[in-house]
């Protein structure tokens, strides 16, 4: 898998951002997954709530991740993925991120259809446990996603 | 190289077939009048895999087997694949590359065989180890493309997927020294999934066979996804049909269509309307073959059993709709035959006696049943000859007519992709196109102003077919219930009507 540059995120219509106190977020899809309406929906969404999104696209390899979140210093990272690996690619990433000083303390989100069997099969606290801040599967309803990108303050890491 | 607007005489009868290959038994399956439907079908355990395609086999249907491959074999990360299975993580598809060859030929065998062929899907943008691992396996039909399988599928730049496609299709070409016919099935009718107007899809497809039959292979499928309309569906696989039938006279070749491809409906009898619309669409639009969807699609991986059910609900609405045009063509028939010995009766001259063909003729017009033609074909033909205008080698023209933006898929985030083309749903609930970015399509088609794009306008979009499907399903009325419920098909003009 060759380890590309970060795709254009969508265009939006939408150039002027609401307000510099949002939140700089990366919206990433892991390694083996290629879903991206996924990720196109939730750069929408956190643009329209006033953050700026720089979004990785499909199938983004840990280092790549790893780098940008070194380079980019974002404030959140919230990754998605549905094709069924989410729980097993992010478990391997959360420990690559928690593992590097300069990203040990980013806060970090998952949610999607993270495995194979439905959403009540996920390992949610082995999730938690392994280094995600929150997870958010599927049914989780995207009111609880908006109180935790609130309590998040701006700038922190930077 | 130019679209030329009849079908010249064709260079060479295409080549009989070996008996048993795909090809070959799926023309069978058409000649006797039977839609072949097919699963999605992928599990990582040898012996789930196994009960899949035996339960495939057993289906009350004309079947063919499926192995689906799991998303880190499609990344190529073979070592992530066997970790998984290492630790006992279930795997979203079938790992064909880390098993030994040996372990996929238990899978296969006393199952797989002339009756009953099997395909590897797999959605790679480099497939050479998945082909030379299904070739191992004793197997010769996959699917995919340079295109397809490279920009909704990850990163890989599109020179290398070509590349990668170019080897993929000389490796699968040379089986024929073995006596066998490999088959390779187009991807490009589905790009994304959903919200790709019909005539880039349809132009993507005729695209990737071109590029199919320039490496070698001489039987091939050309895809279509099911839409968000009925008429505009039937229109493009008129379209694709009359495109390929130009384009690709000596191949043999059939068209398959895919159950939607989209967000799909969440509750079981919304999901069986959709796949029973779709097998009605594969049948009046003179498909081969159908890619069915399950009702568990909206949720999580299929079961074996859930596969089966789709299986076989396909397959009923797929007769009902071939017994009814049958109907419709014999009533026709007896009407016009009425109508002659009246004509008899009246003692005018012996005309209507003296056309034998007549009935026929008006019969095989209906069963045709002609949608109105709303400029698909026309925009697909201008796409597929910018393409071949820049060079008729398609492994050098589609990643330039990429970078010129002449093709662009909207939504697509691959940095290969333009990205400034964009699509909508119009009020009727057809795809339409709001922004053409520097595609040729100008002149042809009308561009909408085009909307804002919010979470909330795209999330619509995304799941109009599902809110209409699950709609019609909570809905009591008996024109809506699925056919196995022992009511009467959904008529179309009442589904169209819902959830809006
Ligand atoms: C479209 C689609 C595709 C397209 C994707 C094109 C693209 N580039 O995006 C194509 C056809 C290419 C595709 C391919 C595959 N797919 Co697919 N695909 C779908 C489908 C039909 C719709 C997904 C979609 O577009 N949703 C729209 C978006 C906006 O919604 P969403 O992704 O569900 O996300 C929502 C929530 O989950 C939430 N959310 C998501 N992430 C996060 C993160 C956070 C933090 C929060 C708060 C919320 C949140 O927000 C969204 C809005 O509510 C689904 C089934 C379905 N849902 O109907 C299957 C599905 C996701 N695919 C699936 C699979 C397995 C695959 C494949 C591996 C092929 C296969 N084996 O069948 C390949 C992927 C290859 C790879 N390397 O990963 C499975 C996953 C199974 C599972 N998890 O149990 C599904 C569920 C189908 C199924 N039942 O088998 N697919």
């Amino acid at each position: 898998m060759k380890v590309g540059t970060p795709v254009t995120p969508v265009k939006t219509p939408m150039t002027e951002l609401p307000s510099a106190s949002g939140l700089k977020v990366i919206v990433s899809s892991v390694a083996s997954d290629a879903h991206t309406w996924n990720l196109v929906f939730l750069q929408l969404l956190l643009e329209e709530l006033g953050h700026r999104v720089a979004n990785l696209g499909a199938c983004v390899p840990d280092e790549l991740l790893v780098e940008e979140c070194r380079r980019q210093r974002p404030d959140l990272v919230v990754i998605s993925s549905v094709n069924g690996h989410g729980a097993n690619d992010g478990r391997r990433v959360i420990r690559e991120l928690r593992g590097h000083p300069e990203t040990a303390a980013i806060p970090v989100v998952i949610g999607g259809k993270l495995g194979i069997d439905g959403a009540d099969s996920t390992d949610q606290a082995g999730l938690l446990e392994a280094g995600f801040d929150a997870v958010f599967e599927e049914g989780a309803s995207l009111a609880s996603f908006g109180s935790f990108l609130r309590s998040i303050p701006a700038g922190v890491t930077t | 190289m130019t679209v030329p607007a009849r079908r010249p005489a064709p260079a060479a009868p295409p080549q009989p077939l070996p008996p048993g290959s795909f090809g070959a038994f799926v023309s069978a399956a058409r000649a006797a009048g039977r839609l072949v439907v097919q699963p999605r079908m992928g599990m990582s355990d040898p012996r789930a895999m196994r009960a899949g395609l035996a339960a495939t086999r057993a289906a009350d249907a004309t079947t063919v087997g499926t192995l689906t491959i799991d998303s880190y074999t499609r990344v190529g990360d073979q070592a992530a694949a066997r970790r998984a299975l290492a630790d006992g993580v279930p795997l979203n598809g079938y790992p064909l590359v880390t098993y030994d060859p040996a372990v996929t030929r238990s899978v296969l065998d006393g199952i797989q065989d002339h009756t009953f062929p099997v395909q590897v899907r797999h959605g790679s943008a480099a497939p050479q180890d998945i082909v030379a691992a299904l070739l191992l396996a004793g197997l010769d039909a996959t699917e995919g493309g340079p295109v397809s399988y490279c920009l909704p599928y990850g990163r890989t730049p599109l020179t290398a997927s070509v590349e990668n496609w170019v080897r993929s299709c000389e490796l699968l070409a040379r089986t024929r020294d073995h006596g066998v016919e490999p088959h390779l099935e187009t991807f490009g009718g589905c790009m994304m999934g959903q919200l790709c107007p019909p005539s880039l899809l349809v132009a993507l497809s005729v695209l990737e066979a071109l590029f199919f039959a320039q490496h070698g292979l001489r039987s091939v499928s050309l895809s279509y996804a099911q839409g968000t309309d009925p008429a505009q569906d039937e229109e493009a696989l008129h379209a694709l049909r009359r495109l390929a039938d130009v384009l690709l006279p000596d191949l043999d070749r059939h068209i398959v269509v895919y159950t939607y491809m989209g967000v799909y409906p969440r509750t079981p009898d919304g999901a069986r309307l959709l796949l029973e619309e779709s097998a009605r669409l594969a049948v009046r639009t003179g498909a081969a073959r159908l890619i069915v969807k399950t009702a568990a699609e909206a949720h999580r991986i299929p079961t074996v059993r859930e596969n089966a059910a789709a299986l076989e609900a396909a397959a009923r609405a797929a007769e009902a709709e071939t017994a009814q045009a049958a109907a419709a063509r014999a009533e026709t028939a007896r009407a016009e035959a009425t109508q002659a010995a009246a004509a008899r009766a009246a003692a005018a001259p012996a005309e209507a006696a003296s056309r034998p063909g007549a009935g026929e003729a008006a019969a095989s017009r209906l069963a045709v049943r002609p949608v109105p033609d709303t400029g698909i074909h026309a925009e697909a033909s201008a796409l597929v000859q910018a393409v071949l205008e820049i060079s008729p080698d398609l492994g050098r023209a589609l990643p330039l007519a990429f970078e010129r933006g002449y093709l662009d898929v909207p939504y697509c985030l691959h940095p290969d992709n333009a990205q400034r083309t964009r699509s909508y749903l119009d009020t009727d609930g057809r795809l339409r196109w709001s922004a053409i970015g520097s595609m040729p399509l100008g002149g042809i088609v009308e561009l909408a102003h085009e909307p804002r794009l919010t979470s909330g306008g795209l999330l619509s979009a995304l799941r109009h077919v599902e809110q209409r499907f699950d709609a019609a399903a909570l809905d009591p009325s008996p024109t809506h219930r699925p056919l196995g419920d022992g009511h009467r098909p959904p008529a179309r003009a009442a589904l169209l009507e819902e959830g809006r």
